[in-house]
């Protein structure tokens, strides 16, 4: 029995990938990362500033992504995401740029708690990636 | 009857403006094409985001304490109204459909003795409701200068129907646009998206979801994009529309441009004509009487 399911990934402009022999993904979620199977659970969850990994017989993907929402069913597993960045297309300055702007924006002293957070993890996911 | 020259004069004129209604059909006729492919990809998003919701609101345990965006205010006494129209005319009836679909709600709900407030999206219909709902717009907004329906854009918008909503500055906020069916149809439409309208649509499936983290946090985080989302389908919708409906129109507008020069063409030459026989007639009896 083949290990593989399907995974897709929309934004608002477009379906921004789909393929359909991908053995696992690890999503950002909200409550800490989270690695996905074939048959697991339905689950919904959202995400927050990370990494997505997408492992599968064709290569590993890597994306950055902003926000988001994951719903896995039927072996399934839609992600909905406003920003998505794949990895491999991003080069240093393009980097730079979004470094720049979350680190703009967690410096603000007008934001609540949970803007807050989510720009802060933006400045350490985009850091890493240096 | 009008000169020869006049004549003349008014089928180049009419010749130009064919040239330019031509011109300009063929540009919403290859703006038309992307704007409906991006609707077409757009709808994915909207769609899949409708489905999780439509899950989550079902999965709630506690209906009395859902998000405020989900079950409404409890009550329905300010309506909030976004109406989307274009920044540019001369396509047709696009603009006017809208505002007459936005009209006849304004009236409904001022007659019920609710109070009104006006978010314009679009310079074309702020010019046409602001001479009798002026005191009501709140707000104005136009995006002349991006060139595409984006999702920032549909953002800016949600974030401040948000922003009003949790100001208490509304109950219930419905939007207004164009929906595309084809390039001759476009339907107006008028969309309540505040409190969310679930109603007569079904759940997918039977299964039930795990969360994580609860369902009140899930949806109180995802109600917000969804505002979004639904605005930037409408943006979509209407761009397609417009571009349909600003083709077709230029399409007749140059077909009638057509028509009137060959009409002109007609009463120029007959008129030459009669010129002509006119002058001969003066010569030869010119000459009989000599």
């Amino acid at each position: 029995m083949s290990e593989e399911f399907k995974v897709e990934i929309v934004n608002p402009e477009k379906s921004f990938l789909v393929k359909d022999d991908v053995s696992e993904v690890v999503v950002p979620a909200f409550e800490g990362e989270m690695g996905i199977l074939k048959d697991h659970i339905s689950i919904i969850s959202f995400l927050k500033p990370g990494i997505i990994k997408i492992l599968s017989k064709s290569g590993d993907e890597n994306y950055y992504v902003e926000d988001g929402i994951v719903e896995f069913k039927n072996n399934n597993l839609s992600i909905l995401t406003s920003t998505i960045f794949n990895l491999a297309d991003m080069d240093k300055s393009k980097q730079q740029d979004l470094l720049k702007q979350a680190e703009e924006e967690a410096n603000k002293t007008d934001i609540n708690d949970q803007s807050k957070y989510l720009a802060d993890q933006k400045v350490e996911v985009l850091k890493t990636l240096n | 009857m009008a000169s020869l020259d006049d004549l003349k004069k008014r089928i180049a004129s009419v010749k130009s403006t064919q040239k330019i209604t031509k011109a300009m059909k063929m540009v919403a006729a290859a703006k038309l094409r992307r704007a409906q492919e991006s609707a077409e990809k757009g709808r994915p998003y909207s769609e899949k985001m409708n489905n999780v919701i439509l899950n989550l609101s079902n999965g709630i345990s506690d209906k009395e304490n859902a998000p405020k965006l989900l079950s409404g205010t409890g009550q329905e006494k300010t309506h909030l109204c976004v109406v989307m129209t274009s920044d540019r005319g001369l396509c047709g009836g696009f603009n006017s459909n809208i505002i007459k679909k936005a009209k006849s709600y304004f009236a409904e709900i001022l007659d019920e003795g609710k109070e009104l407030k006006i978010i314009t999206v679009g310079s074309k219909g702020n010019d046409q409701l602001k001479r009798v709902y002026g005191d009501k717009i709140i707000e104005n907004i136009s995006f002349k200068e991006s060139k595409n329906a984006n999702y920032f854009d549909a953002d800016k918008v949600g974030k401040m129907v948000i922003e009003k909503f949790e100001a208490g500055e509304f109950d219930v906020c419905t939007i207004f646009y164009n929906q595309f069916k084809n390039v001759i149809t476009q339907i107006p439409q008028a969309q309540q998206i505040i409190p969310l309208n679930n109603e007569g649509e079904e759940s997918s499936s039977e299964e039930s979801y795990e969360f994580e983290p609860d369902e009140d946090e899930i949806l109180s985080n995802l109600l917000p994009k969804n505002i979004s989302t639904q605005i930037f389908k409408a943006m979509l919708e209407n761009s397609a529309s417009e571009q349909g409906s600003r083709m077709s129109a230029m399409d007749n507008a140059t077909r009638n441009a057509g028509e009137m020069v060959d009409k002109l063409t007609i009463e120029y030459n007959r008129s030459r004509q009669a010129a002509i026989t006119k002058e001969l007639i003066e010569i030869i009896s010119g000459a009989e009487s000599l």
